[in-house]
């Protein structure tokens, strides 16, 4: 689904003398399979956000080769866009000022979505994700619970294959966060969605994420399963522990050296 | 199409602030109104304009200031790109320009039912504006009065383009508002300009966001090519932009993680 072949991106900041270049990601490789549900962690600054910007066409990498769904984002991003689901935590993809059940509707004239398929759709979504009670509620007035709920809903609306979640969670009470994981688990396994999500909340990747890519300083850092992980560190350290040693690039010494 | 009506509800919840500048338009119309006045009973037939011709201009120029976002901004763009929002944008299956000049259609709707005809009416009350007697004058007029809101889109388009290259955009806001304000033929018409000045502000691509339709209005131009202008500018500030949003997806950096 996702084939990211020695992809790197660097940009060109500062004027004059203090002119540098910073690469972001540099020779990053990795393939996500369909179905998957893949966790993206990294510390700030590590290149997660470039990275899932040039997964949906947003940047052009300047270097590599990348297929999303099929298809080179770069050059075929609107195309892309009708095959994948993006929810940015922090921004909304909805219409501050119109109800939220008017930017579905503009969703729905965006992506054409046949109309039987998104009153379903919506219907199903609406029952799961619990928006019946602020469908007319312009956006500016949802709580940041309710606006998420909205944002995975007009994302997932077009039925894509892929969803590109980055920091679906941040903001949500224990309660929201609890239901937001559930509806991931339930549209990877019941839909065979494939997930790519970046967080910062490690209860996401417990709960969800079958397997963990790690990026740090625009490197893949690790690959594996949540197991695979913890066994980067002796017994008894906490999950929390364990991505902190690997964020700050502390490994434990090889075994008798 | 369904984006420029979004456009035009999204504006009509700033009901507030469309009235007061259509309060603001009808004022300082009247009060240039009463400067034409005088400098037209001094020097009747300059520009081929006589005093009603004047007036009617002044009305028109005042009309058009909401529509034709003469003072500058009107295109949320910028400050999107200074946020970072655009990302969110460039997700949707659509060209980032089309679906700007949609919204922007859309608010000149709104802002032309609000800020355009109110003043026009006042003025035509207070002083008696030539109005023209074949439809077909109407017709051309309304064309002219869309072509000079598309050109206006494509030049302010640019201008919050350059946000992307240099993160703020004041600078560039406040020239382009100077320069709209002096070359449309807002400050004065430019039939008034002598020599090569004047040559040259009418074929600047200001010139068709107030001048050219207000001739074509008072049937002073000849009215294809009064069209045929204000279409070719048109058509070059859009291509312009297209190749400025390619451009700002290789090059620059999009804001915000």
């Amino acid at each position: 689904m996702i084939e990211v072949d020695r992809v790197g991106r660097s940009f060109t900041v500062g004027r004059g003398r203090a002119r540098r270049t910073v690469h972001a990601v540099r020779e990053l490789s990795f393939t996500v399979g369909a179905g998957e549900f893949v966790g993206y962690l990294g510390p700030n600054g590590a290149g997660k956000s470039t990275t899932i910007k040039m997964l949906t066409g947003i940047l052009a990498p300047t270097s590599g080769r990348l297929e999303v769904a099929g298809l080179d984002p770069t050059h075929r991003r609107t195309a892309l866009a009708r095959r994948i689901g993006v929810v940015f935590g922090q921004r909304t993809t909805l219409w501050w000022d119109l109800p939220l059940r008017d930017s579905f509707e503009l969703v729905r004239h965006l992506y054409k979505v046949d109309r039987d398929d998104f009153r379903s759709r919506l219907a199903e979504l609406a029952e799961l994700l619990d928006l019946g009670g602020f469908l007319h509620t312009p956006v500016r007035q949802l709580s940041l619970g309710q606006r998420m709920r909205g944002d995975i809903t007009a994302a997932l609306l077009h039925d894509p294959s892929v969803l590109i979640l980055d920091e679906p969670t941040i903001g949500l009470d224990v309660v929201s966060k609890a239901a937001m994981r559930e509806f991931l688990r339930r549209l990877n396994a019941e839909r065979g969605t494939t997930v790519l999500l970046t967080t910062h909340d490690l209860g996401d990747i417990e709960k969800l994420c079958r397997r963990i890519m790690l990026i740090d300083r625009g490197r893949l850092g690790f690959d594996g399963t949540l197991d695979d992980l913890r066994a980067t560190a002796p017994g008894g350290d906490s999950l929390e522990d364990v991505v902190a040693r690997l964020y700050t690039g502390e490994r434990e010494p090889a075994p008798g050296g | 199409m369904r984006i420029a009506w979004y456009g035009f509800r999204r504006h009509s919840a700033y009901r507030a602030a469309a009235l007061a500048g259509a309060f603001t338009n009808t004022v300082f119309g009247i009060l240039r109104a009463y400067v034409l006045i005088a400098l037209w009973e001094a020097r009747p037939g300059l520009a081929g304009y006589d005093v009603a011709d004047a007036v009617t201009f002044c009305f028109l120029s005042q009309a058009f200031i909401g529509p034709m976002q003469l003072f500058g901004g009107g295109v949320q763009l910028a400050e999107r790109v200074r946020t970072g929002d655009v990302a969110v944008d460039l997700l949707r299956p659509a060209s980032l320009q089309t679906w700007n000049l949609a919204d922007d259609l859309g608010r000149a709707g709104y802002l032309f039912l609000l800020r355009s005809v109110p003043p026009t009416l006042v003025g035509a009350a207070l002083f008696g504006i030539v109005t023209p007697a074949e439809p077909a004058t109407w017709a051309f007029f309304a064309a002219s009065f869309v072509l000079g809101v598309v050109v206006s889109f494509g030049w302010r388009y640019l201008v919050a383009l350059s946000s992307f290259w240099i993160v703020d955009d004041r600078g560039t806001q406040s020239l382009s508002m100077v320069m709209s304000m002096f070359f449309s033929g807002m400050v004065l018409p430019l039939n008034l300009f002598p020599g090569w000045l004047g040559t040259a502000a009418q074929s600047l691509p200001w010139a068709a966001m107030v001048q050219v339709p207000a001739d074509v209005y008072l049937g002073k131009k000849d009215v294809l090519e009064a069209l045929g202008f204000q279409a070719l500018w048109a058509a070059a500030l859009l291509a312009l932009g297209a190749l400025a949003t390619r451009a700002a997806r290789r090059k620059v950096v999009v804001q915000g993680g």
